[in-house]
């Protein structure tokens, strides 16, 4: 098993490597001024030069990731062109507030999507299961957005329930896990979850109806076994494909939602990175999705490991 | 009997408690602090260390509350003109004999949030902050927001405890109008911050101490930071102690949201999340006032054109084409149906009541047989249409709803013979195109370019767009203007001292402007913004700022 970890570790590193050119490439590529943040259109050339060399703009673009690749992996992602302060700290809470709201949008999520999977596909082609597929299409269907400004009509403007807007009464930096904090949470969480729901309901649905179709089903039926147990051996079957797609989900979800956490104004990664696309904040760009990236990578290491450890063929292969 | 009397004690009782737990209440009703929530349109907070960030949504929201400049503008009247008054100088006068020296005499008595007294140090240093590159605050950050809206300043020097002498690299009557953009920071307090910051060397400790600075910001302003959340949330708490106690808040605390989603802003004032909303959704703004929010908007100093490209070839060449395509436009007809009654239409970049209007002498309106009179003049008609491209982009600052708009154009213009092709690309690398020219690659062969400008003061109103030598890579003459008449008229209203005759010479500058259709006038921007009826005495002036002093708020 140490050795499937090992290997899997180093499979990371040229992965890592690539995403940070790609991610260093990417932002560098687009049109438009690195500085528009802080340098008018009416600027001189003369400012815009004397600027340019002040953030180091002016260096060869080798020359440019090199830098900002080593200082990365001293943990220094440099300084926000837009804000002036560390990318680091800025990225490190922004995907605090984001893991909060993935964290709550999976156990949403998941549970139901869990729990509708299972049924749809132990009672497939009844009408259980077409109700629970019809949920799941909805999930997976509805703009998730539009579905967020829908509830905050009907939650916030109309009923006067919840919050519509915000991370709490004093904003994040004073949260806790009281009623008066999680109900800012409840409407972007919902909202979140709506797109893995729906993709674990059908995925759970397609692994049971599959496992209950197979021989050893009917050996373990045949063997006298009760249907609670049989059911037991059907989600440790199922378990492994599972766990893979909602590690993928829950990876998704920590890279935040761009859309979604505009729409409540939610101070997460997502709308970090909105904030950074429209300033064209170069290494706050840079900084988020490299660290989004690797959060990603490491998310997709880790489901692999607890994959091996449970279905030991996959460590096999 | 005994149980009625008991009663009668109890009610008695209670009435007392009662009565002083009314009276105890009382003085707490009375001092109860009051807090106005506003939902910004921006994505984060403004910069908070002197020189906001984000346009003049920035200065309106971290600089304007927190700090003071030398002059200020007058932000009391909804129906004049906001003209330049004293802020943090009384006085000021160029030299008889150098118009490149100008003395300012400072307000005295006038101290930081942080207690220090500001001088004229306070204001040398603060004019080192953005321009001596060797001075420890420098800071490059600040200095792109700052230096390009007072390009001729050159540096300043301490005469006394009380007087600053600031030298201009050219004689520049629009000195005192653009000093109202330099913010004056707390030197004490920021060499608190160097003093204690960590860094390998001296610029790394300066741009420590900035970062410090921005999160325990202190200025003059009549707001003082008391709280500071990045990207999510300023609080900040009345300066008792204004030097203007005229303007000293009545409102207790203010804090500051972002909301870039105008859904999102909406939704947070109508569920009583906020007071007050800059830009609501257009197609909210029945239910906002039908549910009793207030709904203001007063003409801004900002225009909505096409500046057309002036480079050998271009067909705005011909002045006939360029009134033409001025007087083929309904703008009645965009604000009423398109824009909800949210603009003014344009008829210049100044319009009538304002110093720098002048009296020109082409009436721009809606006149399509006169339009198309000038273009069947000019060769063109309707089966040989003039083609004309303009760059825009789909959203934007200050942009409005630029598709729709352009849109709007097209076919009204195409009744005057125009066939307009419209090329949209992404709104950062449209403006950095603004800067780069007609004759650039990136200007894909259109003719016109769609980027709204603020009008503030004379350089960003007129003289960036119409003298020759701010074509580019200098400044914003996007369309390589070559009018020997502007230049004069620019070189004239930058020599003059005398404040009433600098803006008489203005508005000749922009009457000739007009005369000569060198913009596509179209709209001006109203501001729009909604507050809770819970707000009082809100003046809402013609400017891109507020005072948010006089405003109070009941329970």
């Amino acid at each position: 098993m140490l050795a499937y970890i090992l290997r899997r570790i180093v499979y990371v590193i040229p992965i890592v490597v690539s995403v940070a050119l790609v991610c260093f490439m990417l932002v560098h590529i687009t049109p438009g001024d690195p500085l528009v943040a802080i340098l008018p259109a009416d600027a001189s050339q003369e400012l815009a030069s004397q600027l340019r060399i002040a953030y180091g703009f002016d260096r060869p673009l080798p020359v440019q990731f090199g830098l900002w690749l080593w200082k990365a992996v001293n943990g220094d992602l440099g300084h926000s062109i837009a804000t002036g302060r560390p990318v680091l700290s800025e990225v490190m809470r922004a995907v605090g507030n984001t893991v909060t709201l993935a964290i709550a949008a999976a156990m949403i999520g998941f549970t139901l999507g869990l729990f509708f999977g299972l049924l749809a596909g132990y009672f497939r082609d009844t009408w259980v299961d077409k109700v629970a597929t019809s949920i799941a299409i909805a999930g997976v269907s509805v703009p998730h957005y539009w579905l967020g400004m829908v509830l905050v009509i009907i939650f916030s403007v109309q009923l006067n329930w919840l919050p519509a807007v915000g991370a709490g009464p004093g904003g994040s930096g004073a949260w806790g896990w009281d009623w008066e904090h999680i109900r800012y949470l409840v409407l972007p969480a919902v909202t979140t979850s709506v797109i893995p729901m729906g993709i674990v309901t059908r995925t759970v649905r397609a692994l049971t109806g599959d496992i209950l179709s197979q021989d050893f089903v009917e050996a373990l039926r045949a063997k006298g076994l009760r249907e609670t147990h049989v059911f037991r051996h059907v989600i440790k079957n199922a378990a492994p494909t599972a766990m893979a797609v909602m590690g993928l989900q829950l990876g998704y979800m920590l890279g935040g939602s761009i859309l979604i956490e505009t729409v409540f104004s939610w101070p997460g990664s997502g709308l970090l990175l909105n904030s950074a696309i429209f300033q064209r904040d170069l290494p706050l760009l840079q900084g988020t999705i490299l660290v989004l990236a690797l959060f990603f990578v490491f998310l997709n290491l880790m489901v692999d490991i607890a994959q091996a450890a449970i279905d030991p063929r996959i460590k096999r292969s | 009997m005994r149980i009625e009397k008991s009663g009668r004690s109890r009610t008695a009782a209670a009435v007392v408690i009662l009565a002083m737990a009314a009276v105890a209440a009382l003085p707490r009703i009375s001092a109860a602090e009051t807090t106005l929530r506003i939902g910004m349109t921006a994505a984060d907070i403004p910069r908070t260390l002197g020189q906001p960030d984000q346009g003049f949504e920035g200065n309106r929201f971290t600089g304007l509350t927190m700090y003071d400049a030398l002059t200020m503008w007058d932000l009391s009247s909804a129906d004049k003109a906001s003209v330049v008054i004293p802020g943090l100088a009384t006085e000021w006068k160029v030299d008889d004999a150098d118009k490149k020296k100008w003395t300012f005499r400072l307000r005295p008595g006038v101290i930081f949030h942080d207690g220090s007294p500001f001088n004229a140090d306070a204001v040398v240093w603060n004019v080192e902050k953005v321009l001596k590159q060797d001075a420890p605050q420098f800071d490059p950050s600040q200095v792109g927001v700052t230096a390009s809206r007072m390009p001729t300043l050159a540096s300043a020097r301490k005469i006394d405890d009380m007087t600053v002498e600031m030298i201009t690299k050219e004689p520049d009557s629009f000195l005192p109008i653009n000093l109202t953009n330099l913010f004056m920071a707390s030197p004490a307090k920021w060499q608190k911050f160097y003093d204690a910051a960590q860094g390998a060397d001296a610029k790394a400790k300066s741009q420590a101490a900035w970062a410090a600075f921005a999160k325990d910001a202190s200025g003059t302003g009549p707001w003082k930071m008391s709280s500071f959340t990045p990207r999510e949330r300023l609080e900040l708490v009345k300066n008792e102690g204004y030097w203007d106690k005229a303007r000293v808040p009545k409102v207790d605390k203010m804090v500051l949201l972002p909301m870039p989603e105008a859904n999102a802003r909406t939704a947070a004032l109508l569920s009583g999340q906020v007071d007050w909303i800059e830009a609501p959704a257009p197609d909210a703004v029945a239910e906002i006032k039908q549910r009793g929010f207030g709904l203001y908007s007063n003409e801004e100093p900002h225009v909505w054109p096409w500046q057309f490209s002036r480079v050998e070839g271009s067909p705005w060449n011909d002045i006939r084409v360029r009134k033409a395509a001025n007087l083929c436009i309904d703008r009645e007809g965009l604000k009423d149906g398109l824009l909800a009654g949210l603009m003014v239409p344009a008829t210049g970049t100044f319009e009538p009541g304002h110093p720098w209007r002048g009296n020109p002498t082409f009436q721009i309106k809606y006149d399509k047989p006169a339009a198309q009179k000038l273009m069947q003049e000019a060769g063109y008609g309707p089966t040989k249409k003039l083609t004309v491209k303009v760059q825009t982009s789909a959203s934007g600052s200050g942009q409005m709803l630029p598709l729709p708009m352009n849109e709007y154009l097209q076919q009204a213009l195409a009744e005057c013979y125009f066939d307009v092709q419209l090329d949209v690309i992404e709104w950062n690398t449209l403006f950095t195109n603004w800067r780069r020219g007609a004759k650039d690659p990136s200007a894909n062969g259109a003719n016109a370019t769609n980027v709204t400008y603020a009008a503030m003061d004379p350089f960003f109103a007129l003289v960036r767009f119409l003298q020759s030598s701010m074509a580019p890579p200098v400044s914003n003459n996007w369309g390589y203007i070559n009018n020997p008449k502007f230049d004069e008229l620019v070189t004239k209203a930058r020599q003059t001292f005398d404040p009433t005759e600098r803006d008489k010479a203005l508005a000749e500058l922009h009457a000739a402007s007009v005369d000569d259709a060198a913009f596509l006038y179209v709209a001006h921007d109203v501001a729009p913004r909604a507050l809770s009826p819970k707000i009082k005495g809100f003046v809402q002036p013609k400017s891109w700022f507020v005072d948010f002093s006089p405003i109070s708020m009941t329970p």
